[in-house]
């Protein structure tokens, strides 16, 4: 039955039905085509990355260690107390030589004459001129070990531990480089006694600043980089949210608005440099707020920041559904019940988003800083928001200019600092959103 | 061209819970509604019919003034609640829409609890004195709008999670929390499937004893079955109103006479 049905028609058309031409050939060219492009963008993209990255943390995870030394010290009364008044005037303590402490324990162990003193000499640049300071807070504590010996930990000088890591090229002469062949036979010796450590780098997240390249560490750009997001999370959070749902949820749609609107979006394009002019001239000039002090960097950023945080909120907003407001405003909630009840919950995650990204990128900024003078030498911790501080980027940029070889380590390094900062706050966001995300 | 000669009016109501009279309703210049007079009775179905962009949503959003919520639109003419002029400077549109409750075309719970959705009017009209007589309202109301045995024992979950006839009859559950005394439905049924559908007809017939509903639906069949009363819109304008079957059976006009047999619409 069917064999006939169907024979019937083929016979009248021998040809069958004319294949139709869809132009599949040209279209499925051309798909292949614009993925291969994608994915070749990506490719480049993640190369340059990669590359980024590794030359940074190729740099830079040296810095995260510091060589140090562990010798015994005798604390010798003859150098630190000679006349023997440490019992009425306790200055005496504070100024002592304690380099020369150091240095002479470290002559005991390595068998050098403490009377030769080229050797002295190049033995005290083998220690950190930064010694000095956990020796005289270690005495001056305990007065009574003047006159014992004790073992004691010491960074080596930043020439040694460059050399330690292996980072100076031992093919120029000896008197072409910092570090001599005796220095570095000593390291040798004291490597074969067990007497070298590398202990994770504290002092590159504690140190303030420091001409010394193993005595400088982000302490002070640290802290200062946290005031200055704890004053833009206080300015431009609130401000921004406030200003968004004024302007989305509130306000009629005028020309004014338009035109806030319009200039909100210029304002965030405005190179951050100029938010650095800004803040010279109004909070620093005007309102007579102190330079390099990380009240002025926040409220530098929060203008910086505030257009960010806008835009993101009133997307946020924009994205919760109309139905909700209507649903709301239909069993009589007033405006401000719909916006905080119903509407500003679902928009939370956006916001949070917007926010932290604007404060990541607020983290990273260094031009409007520059300007207000927290591109500083601080060696001592701000205490509060108005005194002397740097930021990280700062310190970054600060230390690319030093021309020491550990220094360019310890950018490295602050840049990975930065960056892992940079990351947690990302992944922060990420966790909240996940967090406050709701479907309706 | 007067008003009362091109609507032909039916059987006056008595007692009218609402009243429009001579409303128009503009959208940034542009008018929707013409002059639209109807007398909505209490304790009725109304129901307003007519093709797609008539004004019967407009018509329906302006009783209980949601048309403010959109910018650029203006309502003239005079709309009264017990004789009340609803659009009087006096009168506070919160209080308003608490008396006038709305069920949307769209379910649309708020994304928190079933409990939650139900309690949120109650609790913002300060209706419920006390957690008791706030679960007593959230349990009448579920009760009343048919959901109480198919969500009793999971009022902590989200409404949303709910299908679409439930999540309808949770906003008609959200809506008469409040107590309201009119109960506005703009296309309570359109998203939702037949089986659905039917319930919640059966519901509005029920709720009709306590509230005084208007129900904007495309459904020809519908507006048979659940209301007393029937408004037809062509065009932004009222083109006949009177008791239902009147209007199904016997339509004076030439124009509703076309659309309740298909020719237009």
């Amino acid at each position: 039955m069917t064999d006939t049905v169907l024979a019937a028609p083929v016979a009248a058309t021998p040809k069958g039905p004319r294949k139709r031409d869809f132009g599949l050939k040209r279209r499925h060219a051309a798909e292949r085509r614009f993925r291969l492009f994608g994915l070749a963008a990506i490719a480049i993209g993640l190369g340059f990355l990669a590359l980024l990255l590794g030359s940074v943390v190729l740099k830079g995870y040296t810095a995260f260690v510091q060589t140090s030394v562990t010798f015994p010290i005798a604390f010798d009364p003859a150098i630190i107390d000679k006349d023997n008044k440490r019992a009425s005037d306790p200055k005496v303590l504070v100024a002592a030589n304690y380099p020369v402490v150091a240095r002479n324990g470290l002559a005991a162990v390595l068998g050098v004459d403490v009377k030769d003193k080229k050797a002295m000499k190049e033995l005290g640049n083998f220690l950190s001129d930064s010694s000095r300071v956990p020796l005289r807070d270690f005495v001056t504590a305990n007065p009574a070990v003047i006159g014992q010996t004790r073992d004691f930990t010491l960074l080596l000088s930043a020439d040694l531990d460059s050399a330690s890591k292996g980072q100076i090229d031992l093919g120029v002469p000896e008197a072409k480089r910092k570090v001599s062949d005796r220095q570095l036979a000593w390291l040798k010796t004291l490597r074969d006694k067990g007497m070298i450590s590398t202990p994770f780098n504290w002092g590159l997240l504690t140190f303030g600043a420091s001409s010394r390249p193993e005595a400088a560490g982000l302490g002070v750009a640290l802290i200062g980089s946290f005031i200055m997001m704890v004053v833009v999370l206080v300015c431009a959070l609130p401000l921004g949210v406030a200003a968004s749902i004024y302007l989305e949820e509130f306000a009629r749609k005028t020309r004014f608005t338009d035109f806030i609107e319009v200039n909100i979006n210029n304002l965030a394009a405005v190179p951050s440099i100029v938010y650095g002019l800004l803040g010279l001239s109004v909070f620093i000039n005007v309102l007579g707020l102190p330079r390099s002090a990380p009240i002025v960097g926040g409220l530098v950023l929060s203008l910086m920041t505030l257009p960010t945080i806008i835009i993101a909120t009133r997307a946020a907003l924009r994205s919760v559904p109309p139905s909700i407001r209507a649903a709301a405003l239909g069993i009589g909630a007033s405006r401000m019940q719909m916006v905080f009840d119903h509407v500003l919950p679902l928009a939370t995650p956006g916001i949070l988003t917007g926010t932290i990204i604007g404060l990541a990128r607020a983290l990273g900024e260094t031009a409007p800083l520059l300007l207000i003078g927290m591109v500083a030498f601080v060696s001592d911790y701000p205490t509060n928001p108005f005194e002397p501080a740097t930021a990280m980027p700062v310190q970054i940029y600060m230390w690319a200019n030093e021309a020491e070889r550990a220094f360019v380590e310890r950018s490295s390094g602050a840049i990975i600092v930065l960056m892992i900062m940079l990351l947690l706050m990302n992944l922060v966001a990420i966790v909240l959103r996940r967090r406050f995300e709701r479907r309706w | 061209m007067s008003l009362d000669t091109t609507v032909e009016t039916a059987e006056p109501v008595l007692h009218p819970k609402m009243q429009g009279d001579k409303v128009s309703v503009f959208y940034s210049g542009k008018q929707a509604l013409f002059d639209v007079s109807l007398r909505i009775g209490a304790n009725q179905v109304t129901s307003l019919i007519g093709p797609s962009g008539c004004g019967k949503s407009t018509f329906l959003r302006s009783l209980n003034r949601m048309n403010d919520t959109i910018d650029g639109c203006r309502v003239a003419g005079k709309i009264t609640l017990d004789d009340e002029d609803i659009y009087d400077p006096d009168i506070d549109v919160v209080e308003l829409r608490a008396r006038v409750g709305m069920v949307f075309q769209k379910p649309n719970p708020f994304p928190k609890s079933i409990y939650e959705n139900v309690a949120y009017g109650p609790r913002i009209h300060g209706i419920a004195r006390g957690r008791a007589e706030l679960d007593e309202i959230v349990h009448s109301s579920l009760r009343r709008a048919g959901l109480w045995n198919e969500v009793k024992d999971r009022l902590a979950e989200p409404g949303t999670g709910l299908s679409g006839g439930q999540q309808q009859r949770l906003c008609i559950a959200r809506a008469i929390a409040t107590r309201p005394e009119v109960l506005l439905m703009d296309e309570p049924c359109s998203a939702l499937d037949p089986i659905a559908t039917a319930v919640i007809e059966e519901l509005i017939d029920e709720l009709r004893e306590n509230f005084t509903i208007v129900i904007v639906t495309h459904s020809m069949q519908q507006a048979a079955r659940v209301s007393q009363k029937t408004a037809f819109f062509h065009l932004g304008k009222l083109i006949e109103e009177g008791r239902t079957e009147d209007i199904f059976t016997n339509p004076r006009n030439k124009q509703t006479q076309d659309y309740i047999t298909g020719r237009i619409g």
